[in-house]
């Protein structure tokens, strides 16, 4: 290699680890910003001042929703296998929403405790398999669960 | 170059029509629906093979951005330049199938989280590399700094990939890049697989057939290119 190329390719790698350092520090200033949301424990442990809208991200607990008969309200608990909060929302819920399935939901947190959600998004998860595999699994209790994309990455802050 | 270009052209053609056919086949037809989704999943056969082309494709076109930079090899600069407009198209793709199947599955078409977000930014970077490369009076200028720009912007695409791990995304983690044990069923992997390898095949023949015209528009006033044969172009 010529010293002129030589030369040419400390430059490039010298400018590449330099951008890639300064987006390594700007992506980790932002960490909070760029989490698209809390997790119940954040919440519960006061990561998040209350009356501010955020995003709380959990699974549905099983047999905790509770539809009004005469209007669009529900209500239903959201955990993260640590910590439980109730929500209410009052609208309409998109196709996978359902007991133990994960959801993303934007709000906030009312005096009394309660999470009011103004829009519930679903979250799913990478796995893809057939019904009759599903119900398989299901059976042998092997059934690989979405908790791995809740209880890690949490941000509590004091 | 030209020739060999020419001459691989057509194989690489014919195999992503193989694997195209096949793979939609399989996947439309063959494969079952999903436990969770239903019919709605089988966008995935468009939508993982385009965000993985568009990421690959803007990994050649950073590389090659390098050795030209470094080593001043046109080659390196037409490969760059080719590739730009195909991964635009590939980024744009993925990001339309996925906001299709984002508003049945998640309920919004759209939503700021940092896989989307560093998607978006990659079609940006496609498309500022063109913008930037028409933008300046000598070629050799524009070249330059477009190439630059493309090895600047490379800080992206691991940030693409790993986004859903280090944050909270709404979007789903990686299913395949679990090479140990992939987290989808067997007979819906396997079109996956072939349309991936489609889209790669789509991917070096529009490469193939656009470095053709490149090279041509380049040299125009070469000799070599007077005297090809205005009919076959050989």
């Amino acid at each position: 290699m010529t010293p002129k190329r030589k030369q040419r390719l400390i430059l490039v790698s010298v400018m590449l680890c330099g951008v890639a350092a300064a987006a390594a520090f700007g992506v980790n200033a932002f960490r909070d910003n760029i989490m698209l949301f809390h997790s119940p424990s954040d919440v519960v442990a006061g990561a998040v001042n209350p009356g501010k809208a955020f995003r709380v991200g959990g699974m549905v607990v099983d047999g905790s929703v509770q539809r009004d008969q005469d209007s669009l309200e529900v209500r239903f608990e959201l955990t993260d296998y640590d910590k439980t909060i109730p929500v209410s929302f009052s609208g309409i819920l998109p196709d996978l929403f359902r007991e133990g399935q994960g959801i993303v939901a934007m709000g906030a947190m009312d005096d009394a405790g309660t999470f009011e959600a103004s829009e519930v998004l679903a979250k799913h998860d990478e796995n893809y398999m057939p019904p009759e595999v599903a119900d398989a699994l299901e059976r042998a209790g092997k059934m690989p669960g979405t908790a791995a994309n809740f209880d890690s990455k949490t941000v509590v802050e004091p | 170059m030209y020739r060999l270009a020419g001459r691989l052209a057509p194989w690489f053609g014919g195999l992503c029509l193989l694997s195209l056919a096949l793979g939609l086949y399989l996947g439309l037809v063959v494969a079952p629906a999903d436990y969770e989704q239903g019919d709605s999943y089988r966008i995935i056969y468009i939508h993982v093979p385009a965000a993985w082309m568009s990421m690959f494709v803007y990994v050649v076109m950073a590389t090659s951005s390098a050795i030209f930079l470094i080593w001043r090899l046109k080659i390196a600069d037409v490969v760059a330049e080719a590739s730009a407009p195909i991964g635009a198209a590939f980024t744009a793709v993925a990001l339309l199938t996925g906001s299709f199947w984002g508003k049945p599955m998640w309920g919004t078409w759209w939503i700021w989280d940092a896989r989307l977000t560093s998607e978006l930014l990659l079609l940006f970077l496609y498309l500022g590399y063109m913008a930037l490369r028409g933008a300046l009076d000598t070629p050799q200028g524009s070249a330059r700094a477009a190439a630059i720009l493309a090895v600047v912007g490379v800080v992206n695409i691991p940030i693409i990939h790993f986004s859903v791990e280090w944050w909270n995304t709404l979007h789903q983690p990686a299913t395949i890049s679990k090479l140990d044990k992939p987290s989808m069923h067997i007979s819906m992997l396997r079109p996956l697989l072939l349309m991936v390898l489609a889209f790669q095949m789509l991917y070096f023949h529009n490469l193939m057939v656009r470095l053709r015209t490149l090279i041509l528009t380049r040299e125009s006033r070469a000799s070599w290119v007077a005297e090809l044969n205005p009919e076959t172009g050989n």
